[in-house]
């Protein structure tokens, strides 16, 4: 739509090409003091402080600790991907086959967290997780005795999914809700079995919405600081907890800016490849 | 399309535990709130309304709720008022400018909260904004308004444009235009704008834990730090007053809603 405006615009006014740039500018003025101006900052103390150079970055390169850290923020991102997927498909793929009335519910139930407090979610799971929580009086009841759930790796999973959960549902749903089901139907009247007619048909056309959510999701949780500061141990931190660590305890602003830089460029890097992925979603919808 | 028996029962299944599992848990701080002892330990005992009396009458708990109130009020309005603007400019730009413009003006959602913070952090030490009420107002607002700048460029999309230039050729002026034509059709898009960036803000913990200080702390500060401190219940009176407060406002904005589609029938 906007392709074929964009023209006859043009040609009708072209002195109004800067009052649209005026209405923008407020926003974009802050958006350069508030965020460009100190993610700069940040990069240009990891490359200066304390001396100018390379060091920040080779620290952390060769430190141990840090690529443990590293790798650990992609593991637990990945597991929380993956179990939001799995948790998700079946939810979205019901919300497209209920009534209007039982969708209204499972719909509230993906809103609902949304808007609930992130903190308070997340104080909920210290609750439930913690020794003498909920999840282990339960356990113990059944005999299970001393299991730890919070500051481990699991308790951090546990909760990160559940707080992502909606990320992954919505775009799912949006993908399956456009989803032709006489194409399932046609596959089964040629002689395909349910099972097969489901990977060879409703799979392939659904991935598109599980790509969108599943990047969604990792990029979140790559970043995640709360719940992993809350829900975690020593041995489940994040990157984004070792970077709170040097600046705010260590005042080491440059190995801290380092490390926010790699954290921000693995960031930008999974978006840009998620770009094609996304153009693919386009052309197929329009086709 | 007819589903298999096992099937269906096995995808109803799946479907009230994943359910469960959304909304459950964030239940679990309503008893714990009427706990008699200073514990957050399961089962609560007794029963007794001391935490949510401490949250009213403990400057430390009362001063971060109405610091939160403050300062998303003004960001709700500062945002929606940019968000909006820029929607609109955008709206009007050639498709590839304002594609990437689009692009910057969402990056707030995608950069890494602890990058942001302490990028934040290090500008505000300088300006001497640490613990300030425009400190926060100025980081929230960039934060909240991609959520402005969503719910109104998509109110946009589905504006008939031909509408605006009706109302001109009947001699209406651009301003009256704007107010009696487009203000009213795109209002549902800025009020969900609004109430998405006075949510973003209330809630914002992140940029908050590093721009905080003694004396400027907003209800999320206070939590996060109630809960690292000690096992204080009033944390789990705050959680049920903000779980309602979001209850009461979800519900009445559904019953809004309803009450306009069939009264438009």
């Amino acid at each position: 739509m906007s392709a074929s405006d964009a023209p006859s615009e043009r040609a009708a006014s072209p002195r109004r090409s800067w009052g649209p740039l005026a209405l923008a500018l407020p926003a974009l003025v802050l958006l350069v003091a508030v965020i460009g101006y100190p993610l700069a900052t940040i990069v240009i103390r990891s490359f200066t402080e304390p001396q100018a150079g390379l060091q920040n970055y080779s620290w952390f390169f060769s430190t141990p600790v840090n690529l443990v850290v590293l790798q650990r923020t992609f593991t637990i991102s990945a597991w929380v991907t993956l179990v939001c997927v799995f948790c998700a498909y079946p939810f979205a793929y019901a919300m497209t086959a209920v009534g209007p009335k039982l969708r209204m519910l499972l719909t509230l139930c993906v809103l609902i967290p949304f808007w609930v407090s992130g903190v308070v979610r997340t104080l909920s799971w210290v609750i439930l997780l913690q020794d003498s929580g909920v999840i282990n009086s339960m356990l113990r009841s059944v005999g299970l005795d001393g299991v730890r759930l919070i500051r481990t790796q699991t308790g951090v999973i546990i909760g990160m999914a559940q707080v992502l959960l909606p990320f992954m549902v919505l775009p799912l749903y949006s993908v399956m809700k456009g989803i032709d089901l006489r194409l399932v139907q046609a596959a089964r009247s040629l002689g395909a079995g349910p099972i097969r007619a489901f990977f060879t048909v409703y799979l392939p056309l659904s991935l598109p919405g599980v790509y969108a959510g599943a990047i969604i999701v990792f990029i979140l949780a790559l970043g995640f600081y709360i719940t992993p500061a809350l829900l975690g141990g020593p041995r489940s931190t994040m990157l984004s907890t070792l970077v709170q660590n040097q600046v705010l305890s260590l005042l080491q602003w440059g190995r801290g800016g380092a490390m926010g830089v790699v954290l921000l460029v693995a960031t930008f890097l999974l978006l840009a490849l998620a770009g094609p992925l996304m153009r693919q979603r386009h052309k197929q919808g329009t086709r | 399309m007819t589903m298999h028996p096992l099937t269906r029962v096995l995808l109803g299944l799946a479907c009230i535990l994943v359910g469960l599992w959304l909304v459950a848990p964030t239940l679990v701080v309503v008893p714990m709130s009427f706990n008699e002892n200073k514990s957050l330990a399961f089962p609560p005992q007794g029963f007794s309304w001391q935490w949510y009396q401490n949250f009213v009458t403990n400057p430390e708990w009362s001063t971060s709720f109405f610091n939160s109130l403050k300062v998303a009020v003004v960001v709700a309005i500062l945002a929606t008022v940019l968000g909006t603007l820029a929607a609109f400019g955008l709206d009007r730009m050639r498709a590839r400018p304002a594609g990437l413009l689009r692009m910057l003006l969402l990056t707030p959602m995608v950069v890494p909260g602890v990058v942001l913070a302490i990028g934040i952090y290090a500008v505000y030490l300088d300006a001497r904004l640490v613990g300030t009420m425009t400190g926060f107002v100025l980081a929230h607002t960039i934060l909240a308004l991609p959520f402005v700048l969503i719910a109104v460029q998509a109110s946009l999309e589905v504006f008939d444009k031909r509408l605006e230039t009706a109302a001109a050729s009947l001699g209406a002026g651009r301003i009256a235009t704007f107010r009696t034509v487009t203000l009213p059709l795109i209002a549902p898009g800025i009020l969900s704008g609004l109430l998405f960036a006075f949510v973003t803000s209330f809630d914002e913990i992140i940029v908050s834990l590093f721009i905080t200080s003694p004396y400027m702390k907003t209800l999320p500060v206070q939590i996060f730090t109630s809960i690292t401190r000690d096992a204080d219940p009033t944390v789990a009176a705050v959680g049920t007053i903000l779980l309602c407060a979001t209850t009461i406002l979800i519900g009445g904005g559904l019953l809004l809603l309803g009450r306009d589609r069939r009264s438009s029938l």
